[in-house]
């Protein structure tokens, strides 16, 4: 503790301390991290032209939007920790506002209200509640003793409670559950105590039956029965699943080669560029193609969460855990999805999806995860 | 380290890295669990199940299809066919089976003729289809463009031919403000259907009975899992869900009365209602001139539309719901029997009519339409026989606005009907209030003398006279007028929506006494229908002011033009005695109710009546 915060002190450019440093060191950058996400967008990119058809048009701007985003990370991980720690609250109430915003006076389509748009220029105020959550959670359980107290603990989950609120009713099930998802992480990892996970679940259960049976019209229960077994709508949701676990079924486990999938090349697949493009990479590359990304997706948070390990300050932990384990958690859901384990809702597959706005928000979160790290090495020297 | 106050006492950095560390490790094993989970749903997929979605996938690519249902027939209560389903041929293309369309589009306009306005709609479609969906092309192809289609099918793959049943209306324009009409579902009704159970819908109620009853008639969908080979040619069908049929409706119309009543109009403009007073079922309901409704379902073309829209006749015009006309002196017997209630008159009582009529303290004359009026004492019979308006005039001027109000709105009058029909329109029974809300003015005595004649601020669509008519029938039962009697075979009530048991026997009798006398009465204004007549009738005749005629000016119908000319009016329900139908007759410019507007009424009757033995057999059922 004190030690950096005398070494924060120092004159900047002070000295042989800085020339002893690598040019990695210099631009807080981890090395081993950007090599394995250089290595994930490549496949992205690769596995994108194949889904697009060979349109090579896609993937360029995917590349684009690809080197925009990283160019972003770099210019995040500058960014210490204290200084995001500070922002947090304001940070916070902002992104409120924004979301209350955007169901006034948000633009969409489909029948969801997700986007804001600010003379000309688009996004989605949801995306920026990804990271400014676990923020805020950390901020708030990091500026009291842990393992948090009941109180505390309530406050966060009114905390996290809110925003996710918000954007489930946009209607966005899939950025709701990453948002509450990322914020559970932050109070989970700060040492909430047992008794009360158990007793949260055991409630919800048993909130579960009377609301079904007595507060849910029918229609709202055959809503979340087709949203459990979309397989009962065949001609509707359902469409989607049955077209991707064929895909995913069919490449077996050496694949049929890239861009001979069949079930996207003849449009039977369904969102292939988007969030079923892991039903395209597992038809042309098969089982080991999948275990192959799944590979490289735990290399990744692996070495997130020993750099989130490595942090001394306790909002930085609790950032940086949440964060990686959030990226799993679209892995995860995404996958589910796809092979109809899980209901559809919406999460893209990271760095592979198509798609800027959600590549920008992803890799914003490794550029923090940086930026803690780079500030444990300072310290170790 | 005690420098730092409070905070230091409580958190405690290692002991929160060491919480830390452990929660994470609880991470790591879920995490590791559930890697688990979809390394081996991968495999489950991959693996196991390898083989059954090989096949899947290489069998030629299977297809779930949707099956549209088959819309419901419309029948009259006799069983005539009022709206069926025709097969029509449509020339679809499948666009995942087409490498460049343009150049299949061109080749398919070499063949037959292909409009610009049909390739427009085609990519209209074209971008809300589902996967390996046809979309339609061309409709109504005739059996020579098929034949010519089938010799070039190789040089066309992805283009097929495909036969649907369509909505037919036999009768043509007889019944088109009754049914309505189904056409192609639009962009904006898309948004609003249930995309799955329209997926293989093309066609959608627009108006009318069509529209009113679309649920009732559209049916289930169904789907099927097809085969089929690379060119999109089904080859064998798999699995068959059938659809649900929608259901077969029957009518309370009388196809043969209808028709009847739309020869008697003989081409003018109007509206015909005959109601059924014991069930509010609707036996006719004309609007002449009409069009015909076959021309909307395969997508009305330009010409013809601006052609109907621009007819001055306005055939496109729903009168019998939506015309709006002065009741005029149909209105008579409802007043004198609130005259009765109220207790202002009794039958015998007499007022005095010098041709005119003027308010205390003004002198302003409301006229007679009989110069000279109708004598010195007149009564009721005589009131309500000859139409005499001066009567009418002291009558309502002793009721008052608000008694007229209420005991007309007991008849219907001022609101929709609540018919099985779509865009009614409810007509105006003015009162004190609305007057305040929509003039921002109160009342004067004298426009509640406008109201004694039907005339001034009041308005009432054909239907809602026909229900007031069937209300005197009935004495007292007011019935949302309905269209559908029976759906599947299972018969469908009309709502009771009020009845009269505050007036009287007594009083319906004398009311129904003096409308007989119109029939029957040597001076009766609709003494003309008596010849021949083989029941009982009771009516009342009205002529309805186009333009306002100033005071002491003449009515000259020679020197106005015809769209000006009075309208005229007939109402009557038959046999009085136990009225089986009640009729109103409008026939816009038509000049005298007894005369013009009368004979239509008798012939409606006579046919319902007298002509057809099997339709009270029909009705028995």
């Amino acid at each position: 503790m004190s030690q950096s915060d005398f070494l924060r002190q120092l004159p900047s450019g002070a000295g042989p301390m800085y020339s002893q440093r690598t040019l990695s060191q210099r631009l807080r950058i981890d090395p081993v991290m950007l090599f394995l996400l250089l290595l994930l967008s490549g496949v992205g990119l690769m596995v994108l032209y194949s889904a697009s058809d060979e349109n090579a048009a896609v993937v360029l701007r995917q590349g684009r939007f690809l080197s925009v985003a990283f160019v972003v990370m770099v210019l995040v991980a500058q960014l210490h920790p204290e200084q995001l720690q500070r922002w947090a609250p304001f940070a916070f109430i902002g992104c409120i506002l924004l979301l209350i915003a955007v169901h006034f006076m948000g633009v969409g389509a489909k029948g969801a209200q997700r986007w804001l748009s600010l003379g000309g220029f688009r996004f989605q105020p949801s995306e920026l509640a990804k990271l400014i959550m676990p923020m805020t959670v950390a901020w708030y359980l990091s500026s009291h003793p842990l393992p948090p107290s009941w109180r505390y603990t309530a406050a966060s989950l009114v905390i996290i409670f809110v925003p996710t609120v918000l954007v489930a009713t946009q209607p966005d099930l899939g950025t709701s559950i990453l948002i509450a998802a990322s914020g559970m992480f932050v109070l989970f990892l700060g040492g909430i105590s047992w008794t009360f996970i158990f007793s949260a679940f055991g409630l919800l259960l048993a909130a579960a039956w009377p609301m079904w049976e007595f507060v849910l019209h029918d229609y709202q229960r055959r809503r979340i029965l087709t949203l459990l077994n979309p397989e009962s709508d065949k001609l509707g949701a359902g469409w989607n699943i049955i077209q991707s676990k064929t895909a995913i079924g069919s490449g077996g486990f050496e694949g049929k080669g890239w861009l001979m999938g069949t079930q996207s090349h003849l449009d039977f697949l369904p969102e292939s560029h988007t969030d079923f493009i892991i039903a395209v990479l597992a038809e042309e590359y098969g089982l080991r193609g999948v275990l192959l990304l799944l590979l490289l997706y735990a290399l990744i948070i692996g070495r997130g969460i020993w750099i989130s390990t490595q942090a001394k300050h306790c909002f930085g932990r609790l950032l940086g855990g949440s964060i990686i384990l959030t990226f799993f958690v679209y892995v995860f859901v995404n996958m589910g999805m796809v092979s109809g384990l899980l209901p559809v809702v919406g999460v893209p597959l990271p760095l592979v999806s198509q798609g800027g706005t959600s590549l920008v928000t992803l890799l914003v979160g490794f550029g923090i995860l940086m930026g803690i790290y780079a500030d444990e090495r300072l310290v170790h020297q | 380290m005690a420098t730092i106050p409070r905070r230091q006492t409580l958190k405690n950095t290692y002991r929160e890295r060491y919480v830390y560390r452990r929660r994470m490790f609880v991470c790591i094993v879920l995490l590791m669990v559930m890697t688990g989970v979809l390394v081996s749903r991968y495999t489950q997929l991959q693996i196991l199940d390898y083989d059954i979605y090989k096949t899947q996938s290489d069998r030629n690519r299977i297809q779930l299809m949707p099956i549209a249902p088959k819309r419901g027939l419309i029948f009259d209560r006799n069983g005539i066919l009022l709206a069926e389903n025709i097969p029509s041929y449509t020339l679809t293309v499948i666009r995942e089976r087409v490498d460049q369309l343009d150049e299949t589009l061109a080749i398919i306009g070499e063949l037959i003729e292909l409009s610009d306005d049909d390739i427009e709609q085609f990519k209209k479609r074209l971008r809300r289809r589902r996967p390996y969906e046809e979309v339609p092309l061309k409709f109504r192809l005739s059996e020579k463009e098929i034949a010519i289609i089938a010799v070039n099918r190789h040089r066309i793959p992805g283009v097929d031919v495909d036969a649907q049943l369509v909505r037919h209306y036999p009768q043509g324009e007889l019944f088109a403000h009754v049914l309505g009409y189904v056409g192609r579902i639009s962009e904006r009704e898309q948004d609003t259907i249930d995309p799955v159970n329209y997926s293989g819908t093309h066609h959608i109620g627009k108006i009318g009975l069509e529209k009113y009853y679309e649920d009732l008639l559209h049916g289930t969908v169904g789907y099927q899992n097809v085969e089929s080979n690379a060119h999109g040619r089904i080859l064998r069908v798999l699995e068959r869900h059938d659809p649900l049929p929608g259901g077969d409706i029957q009518l309370h119309i009388d196809a043969q009365v209808q028709k009847v009543a739309y020869d008697a109009m003989a081409g003018r403009r109007g509206a015909v209602v005959a109601i059924d007073p014991k069930t509010g079922g609707v036996i006719a309901m004309l609007s002449t001139p009409s069009y015909d409704a076959n021309l909307f379902v395969g997508g009305i073309s330009g010409k013809d539309y601006r052609a109907l829209q621009n007819d001055n006749d306005l055939p496109l015009y729903n009168r019998a719901l939506q015309g709006q006309y002065p009741p005029a002196s149909t209105v008579k017997p409802l007043w004198a029997l609130a005259g009765m209630y109220y207790g202002v008159v009794t039958p015998a009582t007499r007022y005095a009519d010098p041709g005119f009529f003027s308010l205390p303290n003004d002198t302003r004359r409301y006229r007679d339409w009989k110069r000279g009026g109708h004598g010195a004492s007149v009564n009721m019979d005589q009131a309500i026989a000859e139409s005499c308006d001066v009567y009418f005039y002291e009558l309502a001027y002793k009721l008052g606005i608000d008694r007229l109000h209420d005991f007309g709105t007991r008849f219907g009058l001022g609101d929709v009907t609540g018919i099985d029909n779509t865009n009614e329109r409810g007509g105006l029974l003015p009162s004190r209030q609305w007057k305040r809300d929509t003039r921002g003015s109160h009342w004067y005595p004298g426009e509640t003398i406008n109201v004694g004649i039907g005339q001034g601020f009041m308005l009432a669509t054909p239907l809602q006279i026909a229900v007031a008519t069937s209300v005197l029938a009935s004495r007292g039962e007011l019935r949302a007028p309905r269209l559908l009697a029976a759906v599947g075979g299972e018969p469908v009530e009309a709502p009771l929506l009020g009845k009269m048991e505050d007036v009287p026997e007594s009083q319906w009798d004398a009311i129904q006494h003096s409308m007989e006398e119109v029939i029957y009465d040597v001076r009766g204004t609709g003494r003309s229908l008596r010849k021949g007549l083989q029941y009982r009738m009771a009516g009342k005749t009205g002529t309805a002011q186009v333009i306002s005629i100033a005071a002491g000016e003449e009515y000259d119908s020679e020197s106005l033009e015809k769209r000006k000319r009075d309208h005229a009016l007939f109402v009557a329900y038959a046999p009085s005695e136990d009225p089986e139908i009640a009729v109103a007759v409008i026939i816009e410019n038509g000049e005298s109710g007894g005369g013009v507007a009368g004979p239509v009424a008798r012939a409606v009757m006579d046919a319902y009546l007298l002509n057809s033995p099997d339709v009270a057999s029909g009705e028995q059922q």
